[in-house]
């Protein structure tokens, strides 16, 4: 039976979510996005219904945050909070309806990284626990460890450009677009390693070839979803 | 408790609320208490519930919608709060203003609680708001403040009236319904927290008299005073 971390939403019943819930984490530039795309054909071609869900998917807030973030207008606690009531959003208007269909739900994302991007700026732990209290535990959390020169790299290569928001610039550690990355990915692996402490994620190391990256994917993943599914 | 607020030593502002039920007529009393502040030559700032300029779009198109779920539409008035909270109360507290709120977290704790959002959830969500000096809580007999909300016979909203509640499919019963559960939730609160209690049923000049009263003993105004050059 799954769980919330805290105390659960009102009005849901989490005996009768059946779904598996798996869980991708990764920074931008980590191959998360392809490999779960990679991972969706593998678990459709054994025939289980696939649904993907991804951070501020939801229409709740999303037109609003969006002006308001190209504006760099909000504070980081009103920005943590936007993107909580888009998670608690889509918790209750897709992961669960997913679930209680019995489902796959590959997160691209989830509230870990929202955790992790707050504590790198300044929030305390317990309150974001407290905060995310309405999450769903996921089945399986697979975290794609890749190191901040690769992600650079990576990066670079496919946009040419290095974002405000995944340098970390509202953080002010350099005013050198590459310098803040640099730092700013170093905070966030420490602050997944201090969830990693207590969520215990299936680390992978994503430095490697896509093939051999995603072979490791599967092997986990696959056994995970067929266990949840036989329950 | 969360670090991105300053240390207490470093606010020399304070915060006045007030609490009540629509119709309690706690708007009027705090708009006449800034009058007086402002006429006397204090620093006073004015906010009210729900009235971010970044948010409140999202949450107006939300509820029209009926797109909110208990979860949810705190969620989304806590962002609100917390987008007041960086943007204006916490310079205007570190500059030294008396900062009026027309509504608190009390009233989150009340309508969300009533919607059966977790008690011990929604105080840690706002334990960051900075506690306010005095809170006033107008207590005012049901049957007086659905008077008055319900004589000019208004359109209630559909989250206003608690229809998301499912108490009456009539909206002004349901309405009624609502209010007095919310009542039941700050009278519960009353030992939780140090309200300033007014009676609501009083004439609004003997509220005022009494706001005014407990304001000039409880705070120090002269630091609030604004001066004025010789």
């Amino acid at each position: 039976m799954k769980s919330f971390f805290r105390p659960p939403m009102p009005g849901i019943d989490t005996g009768v979510l059946g779904g598996p819930f798996i869980v991708i984490e990764g920074a931008d530039g980590s191959g998360r996005s392809t490999h779960i795309r990679l991972l969706k054909d593998e678990l459709e071609k054994l025939g289980y219904a696939v649904v993907e869900i991804g951070l501020l998917h939801s229409d709740l807030v999303a037109t609003e945050f969006a002006n308001a973030r190209s504006g760099t207008l909000l504070g980081p606690l009103t920005r943590g909070l936007f993107y909580a009531t888009d998670l608690a959003d889509q918790i209750e208007k897709a992961i669960v309806p997913a679930l209680r269909s019995g489902m796959v739900v590959l997160a691209d994302r989830y509230v870990y990284t929202l955790i992790a991007r707050d504590l790198t700026r300044g929030a305390d732990f317990d309150w974001l626990k407290g905060v995310y209290g309405f999450a769903l535990m996921p089945d399986a959390v697979v975290y794609l460890e890749v190191s901040p020169e690769t992600l650079a790299r990576r990066v670079l290569a496919r946009d040419g450009q290095m974002e405000y928001w995944e340098s970390g610039m509202d953080l002010g550690l350099s005013r050198d677009r590459y310098l803040s990355f640099m730092r700013y990915q170093e905070r966030i692996a420490r602050a997944f390693g201090q969830l990693d402490d207590e969520f215990h994620f299936q680390r992978i190391n994503g430095e490697r070839e896509l093939g051999v990256v995603q072979q490791e994917l599967r092997d986990y993943v696959v056994p995970v979803v067929r266990s949840v599914v036989a329950r | 408790m969360i670090v991105y607020a300053p240390p207490a030593d470093e606010i020399s502002g304070q915060v006045i609320a007030v609490e009540g039920l629509d119709g309690s007529g706690k708007s009027t009393q705090i708009y006449l208490l800034k009058r007086w502040l402002e006429l006397t030559g204090h620093r006073v700032w004015f906010t009210e519930w729900n009235s971010s300029e970044l948010v409140k779009d999202a949450t107006k198109k939300a509820k029209k919608g009926n797109n909110l779920t208990p979860s949810t539409f705190s969620l989304i008035h806590c962002t609100d709060f917390a987008d007041r909270f960086e943007r204006q109360m916490l310079p205007l507290l570190r500059a030294g203003y008396l900062v009026l709120c027309d509504r608190f977290i009390y009233t989150a704790f009340a309508r969300d609680g009533v919607r059966g959002v977790d008690h011990d959830w929604l105080r840690n969500l706002y334990s960051f708001a900075p506690q306010p000096a005095i809170t006033f809580y107008f207590r005012t007999p049901l049957q007086i403040a659905l008077d008055r909300i319900l004589v000019g016979r208004p359109k209630l909203k559909f989250h206003e009236a608690g229809m998301d509640l499912d108490l009456s499919p009539d909206r002004v019963e349901s309405f009624k319904l609502f209010q007095a559960r919310i009542m039941d939730a700050y009278e519960e609160m009353c030992g939780e927290f140090d309200f300033e209690i007014i009676d609501g049923s009083l004439p609004v000049e003997q509220q005022q008299q009494q706001v005014r009263a407990t304001v000039s003993e409880r705070l120090a105004l002269d630091s609030v005073k604004i001066e004025v050059p010789e």
